[in-house]
């Protein structure tokens, strides 16, 4: 039975890691777009312009109060016409389809996006004041103040939070699996059919997950340790 | 925009709500029961009986929702002793299956929530108890139990609202609740944006009661933190 997962012509094992790669790749693509939206969201629910406020608030409110099958529904059927009315708008007149991946992404990502806005928004709260006020004392811009001050330390205020959402954002991935996209869930379900050993391959792939979960807990708890190495221990 | 599509929908995304909602309570109870066993275990002070049920949380907080709920549906099926056993009826239905996947997931994660209560209450607070003569069992009933709930509601919140948005998986398997008729119609009539809206915004106000009815627990446990009138 074990010869089914392995790496010969007979065995899945060479699927299934290219499944596991695929997920890593959906995984890391989806949460550093999510950084890159939650940023944007924070500020701009840090801002001082109330329909940035609303805007930011009925999207992080919306998103993480809806199930993400149904976000991942909503890119998978309604994507590619969104696609292609922006190409239009920008003089384009063909159809553009997104393809699996790039769905995948943009779907996980705009979810791990909402709740790292609202971990970055702790972070960046959490800095304190008079430190921006230091640095514009001495003269520093707004960009400078940003580079050298609030980053570096939202970043180490952020570490922890973003762990968890890490962990949301892989295994949210699994439901991309419904668009065909061959990631490990969806080649599993393939093997489990092919081979009539639900059991063995479904149970492969949670051990599968479990080792990505882990490494990866790991990975962040020596990014804390290293990210706080300046900081006085009480 | 079709708004009379929008209303002609409703009422039919509305006739999977029982389903959904017999999925978010049952699984709820249930889970509610295997996290109290389980949190008791992992405070047991039993070493093989800790490091069983802190595998059993390992594994169901680090694996996603659809392998628990596949292996469940699909896995269990396919030995020959579980499908001579008296469970069988029960296994061989999506519903039940779709129960026990989401009961054992947000059960591991539910006692993670309240270990960390009960762990939470002062230790002081049960010397009182016990110097009052109250015996172990007592004191947990009355003193550290009743506190640990009130300490872990909020935490428990987030939970709820993680379990409404779970059981929208129960559609993987075939299970016709809001999502898998959403998904249903929208293959139909390829109006996405309509119908995400419509079943977006039942889970949103699924979601907006549930956390509602978490505060009311809130207030009502905590009477002597609102002002005499």
């Amino acid at each position: 039975m074990l010869e089914l997962l392995s790496f010969g012509p007979n065995g899945w094992g060479g699927q299934l890691l290219m499944g596991t790669a695929m997920t890593v790749a959906v995984a890391v693509s989806a949460f550093a777009f999510g950084i890159l939206v939650g940023s944007l969201g924070a500020s701009a629910k840090l801002s001082h312009s109330l329909a940035l406020n609303v805007v930011a608030d009925v999207y992080t409110t919306i998103v993480r109060g809806i199930p993400e099958l149904l976000v991942i529904y909503l890119l998978f059927f309604g994507g590619s016409g969104v696609a292609t009315s922006i190409a239009s708008a920008f003089g384009y007149d063909g159809r553009v389809d997104l393809n699996a991946f790039t769905i995948g992404v943009l779907a996980v990502g705009l979810i791990s996006g909402a709740y790292s806005t609202e971990v970055i928004r702790g972070a960046v709260q959490s800095v304190p004041f008079g430190q921006i006020e230091a640095a514009r004392a001495c003269g520093m811009s707004r960009w400078l103040i940003l580079r050298r001050v609030l980053v570096p330390q939202t970043l180490r205020f952020a570490l922890p939070g973003l762990g968890n959402v890490w962990q949301l954002t892989l295994k949210d991935t699994a439901l991309v699996s419904v668009t065909a996209l061959a990631e490990l869930m969806r080649i599993t379900h393939l093997a489990a059919g092919a081979t009539r050993q639900p059991f063995l391959f479904y149970s492969t792939a949670a051990v599968l997950y479990l080792m990505l979960t882990t490494i990866s807990t790991a990975l962040f708890n020596r990014a804390e340790i290293s990210a706080n190495r300046g900081v006085r221990r009480a | 925009m079709n708004w009379q599509l929008m209303w002609d929908s409703l009422p039919r995304m509305l006739g999977g709500l029982t389903l959904t909602l017999q999925l978010i309570v049952g699984s709820l109870a249930l889970g509610a029961l295997v996290a109290f066993g389980v949190a008791l275990l992992r405070l047991s002070g039993n070493r093989v009986v800790e490091t069983l049920a802190a595998a059993y949380v390992f594994v169901f907080r680090g694996t996603p929702l659809l392998v628990q709920i596949f292996l469940v549906y699909y896995g269990l099926g396919q030995f020959e002793f579980i499908r001579d056993s008296i469970l069988w009826p029960f296994l061989r239905e999506p519903y039940w299956c779709a129960i026990l996947a989401l009961t054992l997931n947000t059960g591991a994660y539910t006692s993670e929530v309240l270990r960390g209560a009960i762990l939470s209450v002062p230790q002081g607070q049960v010397e009182a108890a016990r110097a009052c003569g109250m015996s172990r069992a007592l004191a947990f009933r009355r003193i550290v139990l009743p506190v640990a709930i009130r300490q872990m509601l909020p935490a428990y919140g987030n939970e709820v609202i993680l379990m409404v948005k779970a059981t929208s998986l129960a559609s993987t398997i075939t299970l016709m609740e809001v999502t898998g008729i959403a998904r249903r119609m929208i293959a139909q009539t390829f109006a996405v944006f309509e119908l995400f809206i419509v079943a977006g915004a039942i889970y949103l106000v699924l979601n907006f009661i549930a956390t509602r009815l978490i505060k009311f627990a809130e207030w009502r446990l905590t009477p002597y933190l609102r002002a005499r009138a």
